[in-house]
């Protein structure tokens, strides 16, 4: 099983979003994490998927997507030449004396989290960054009470300019 | 102007001569409107069967076959004809009644969310919200239905969006889809490597699949085969794509095929698949047989190459246009050897009958219907041990075959041959089936008889649901379940009541005279023939 990160670039049509993802249920593919945004041009819609499967899988996966009509474009975001990004929201249930505690882990210069909301019995963490990175910060809150998690599935894009699809 | 008007004139541009369909209040505008326009209506008796009789003018004409029925049941009822041509790859559009737009999503009486309800079954749907779009949307639906891998769309049109007032009707002349743009002609690098394949090779085979008949290739496809002696194999949706008599037509490939073709493929070195996906009943495993060969996979849809079988030379595009190509490829293999082989396969291969003289052989009664029957006939199967017994034995010369082989829907013999006769109404239609599937569209005579479409319908009636009855057989060792259909009613009354011609074949004693009464008949006809309950298609 190897995971892969696909960029799609879609028509902004009504429901578009339940045609890939029903594409991916009905087929039996795997989704990780799927993020979707409108582009800078309203006509387009930008989703991130990430997914997972063997070689003949990745390869379906990627021309049945690309058979649906809406679909404009699909590329691989290969992580050596792409950047991912996801956030994370995270309430920890902390008392006042040991609030301070999970203030140092977030600023520190791995993390640069912020702390969004602070209320007597916990606070929120916004975090951005990589899986990895998400992962990372969430054991390293290892017995404190995570109340509430909410993480956005990551966004990504190609580096350089080399691979943008200039849209007509 | 309103937007049913619209749709009517959308029809019009089409080109559309008929309309399959059954009305609803919310279909109703549309109704209406067509009462001002040339286009012919037909009342099918149940909506399922509005899809089968477009997709069967579909298939006879090369056209986009139209259905249009109401909103809730009318639409939910068309699902199974919708899932049926999708499986087929056959071009339709589905109009669907829609409740009042503004009431959407609230459990309305008849609602039913036909869009998200066909999802997995359509190339596409829409969900029209305005009535000024309707104009783009048919011409986009139409292009998307008939063109690259051909497929249904369907298009929900809410009750109040047909009454809307709309601007004056003005027709696309071209199609602006920014991410809809199948490949046509096949990468020319793709073709001269399978070209350069064949130069090596000593046992090349084609298989064809539906896919030659959708992108009308059947015509190159016989003449590549014939300027250059390569043997054709074909899967169930490719039979008819060349003549049975055609020499180097080894018949068709499968789990239900002739042995002889299986083996010819399977011993082959070099395979040409085109317009074939390479499905579970054709080829079993994939893997096991492709090992030992180069596999050329020629498709209009790139999701297809790969899916089930790892090509060695892919090339996505249209048959018709890459066998053109191939065929001015000046390709140099001596197959005589080869073909030496394979007659000698198909002499010593034959499977061996030993059919009960108490009822009618189905095997010897399709070839020597199919002998009879005319040059450019269609004959339409049904689903089950019929149709099973249907392609293995019937011989199509200039003609055409159809059925359902994806989805293998039973009761699509009767509303398609009843969609191909209204479209070719001079030629020779027969539908076969069994009288399980009979059953489920036998409400379609009435159809016939109010439209004046003839109908030439034979039920091979066996009292069983055969085909499921067979894998009881081998699989449960004769521990039947839900199979046993008697308690059918009496089919001379059927027809009768229907104003159908009856006739009934006990045994083979005087077959050759109850076909040519059938064929003859300028009536519609409905022939019975007593099957062995126990008969196999193995």
């Amino acid at each position: 099983m190897k995971q892969k990160v696909f960029q799609l670039l879609v028509d902004n049509t009504s429901g578009v979003l339940s045609r890939i993802s029903g594409l991916f249920s009905r087929r039996g593919y795997n989704i990780e994490s799927i993020t979707a945004g409108v582009t800078a041009d309203p006509r387009y819609t930008r989703i991130t998927i990430v997914t997972s499967g063997d070689d003949e899988i990745l390869d379906q996966i990627e021309k049945q997507v690309f058979k649906l009509v809406d679909v404009r474009d699909i590329k691989v975001l290969e992580p050596e030449h792409s950047v991912y990004r996801e956030l994370a929201l995270i309430k920890v249930k902390v008392s006042a004396d040991r609030r301070q505690e999970i203030i140092a882990i977030a600023d520190t210069d791995n993390f640069r989290a912020k702390i969004i909301d602070v209320c007597k019995e916990a606070l929120i963490v916004e975090l951005t960054g990589n899986q990895d990175k998400i992962d990372t910060f969430i054991s390293l809150l290892d017995g404190y009470e995570i109340l509430e998690l909410a993480r956005t599935g990551i966004a990504g894009l190609g580096r350089g300019i080399d691979n943008v699809t200039y849209l007509p | 102007m309103i937007g049913a008007d619209s749709i009517v004139k959308c029809l019009e541009e089409e080109g559309v001569d008929v309309v399959f369909g059954y009305p609803g209040v919310a279909i109703c505008p549309f109704y209406n409107s067509i009462l001002n326009s040339d286009i012919k209506t037909v009342l099918i008796r149940t909506e399922q069967n509005a899809a089968h009789a477009a997709s069967g003018l579909a298939r006879v004409t090369g056209k986009t076959g139209v259905c249009a029925v109401t909103s809730g049941p009318g639409a939910t009822n068309v699902i199974t004809g919708i899932a049926t041509a999708f499986a087929d790859s056959i071009p339709l559009i589905v109009i669907t009644g829609q409740v009042n737009s503004s009431l959407l999503g609230s459990d309305v009486f008849q609602e039913a969310d036909i869009t998200g309800a066909v999802e997995s079954f359509v190339k596409y749907s829409y969900l029209v919200r305005d009535a000024d779009d309707i104009p783009r949307i048919f011409k986009e639906a139409f292009h998307l239905a008939g063109t690259g891998r051909k497929g249904p769309v369907l298009i929900d049109i809410p009750i109040d969006i047909q009454n809307a007032p709309t601007a004056r009707f003005k027709y696309p002349e071209t199609i602006s889809m920014r991410t809809y743009k199948p490949t046509v002609k096949g990468h020319a690098v793709q073709i001269q490597k399978a070209v350069k394949a064949l130069n090596h090779a000593k046992r090349p085979i084609i298989c064809a699949g539906g896919g030659v008949h959708l992108a009308g290739a059947c015509d190159i496809l016989r003449k590549f085969s014939e300027k250059y002696s390569i043997p054709t194999v074909h899967t169930m949706m490719g039979k008819g794509a060349l003549p049975s008599a055609y020499k180097l037509n080894y018949g068709m490939v499968g789990n239900n095929g002739k042995p002889y073709a299986n083996r010819a493929m399977n011993e082959s070195d070099l395979l040409i698949m085109v317009g074939a996906r390479v499905a579970d009943r054709a080829i079993s495993q994939p893997d096991i047989i492709f090992d030992n060969k180069t596999l050329v996979h020629i498709d209009v849809d790139p999701a297809e190459i790969g899916k089930n079988a790892k090509a060695t030379i892919p090339i996505v595009g249209d048959a018709d246009s890459i066998l053109n190509e191939m065929y001015d490829g000046e390709i140099l293999c001596d197959t005589s050897e080869w073909i030496e082989t394979l007659e000698e396969y198909r002499k010593t291969m034959y499977p061996k009958r030993n059919p009960n003289p108490k009822y009618v052989d189905p095997c010897e009664f399709i070839r020597r219907l199919t002998e009879k029957m005319e040059d450019d006939s269609i004959y339409v199967a049904d689903v089950g041990q019929n149709q099973i017994w249907s392609c293995s034995n019937a011989v199509v010369k200039n003609g055409q075959f159809l059925t359902s082989g994806g989805m293998g829907t039973m009761g699509y013999s009767i509303p398609a041959a009843m969609g191909a006769k209204y479209a070719c109404p001079d030629k020779q239609v027969v539908a076969v089936c069994g009288d399980g599937s009979f059953q489920m569209s036998l409400m379609e005579l009435a159809t016939m008889r109010q439209h004046n479409i003839q109908g030439k319908i034979i039920v091979m009636n066996n009292g069983y649901l055969g085909m499921v009855r067979e894998y009881q057989h081998y699989t449960y060792k004769d521990h039947y379940s839900v199979v046993d259909i008697s308690g059918s009613p009496d089919l001379s009354k059927i027809a009768e009541a229907y104003g159908f011609k009856y006739l009934c074949l006990e045994n083979m004693d005087n077959c050759n005279e109850v076909i040519d009464d059938f064929l003859d008949s300028s009536d519609s006809v409905l022939l019975e023939l007593n099957i062995d309950p126990m008969d196999l298609v193995k």
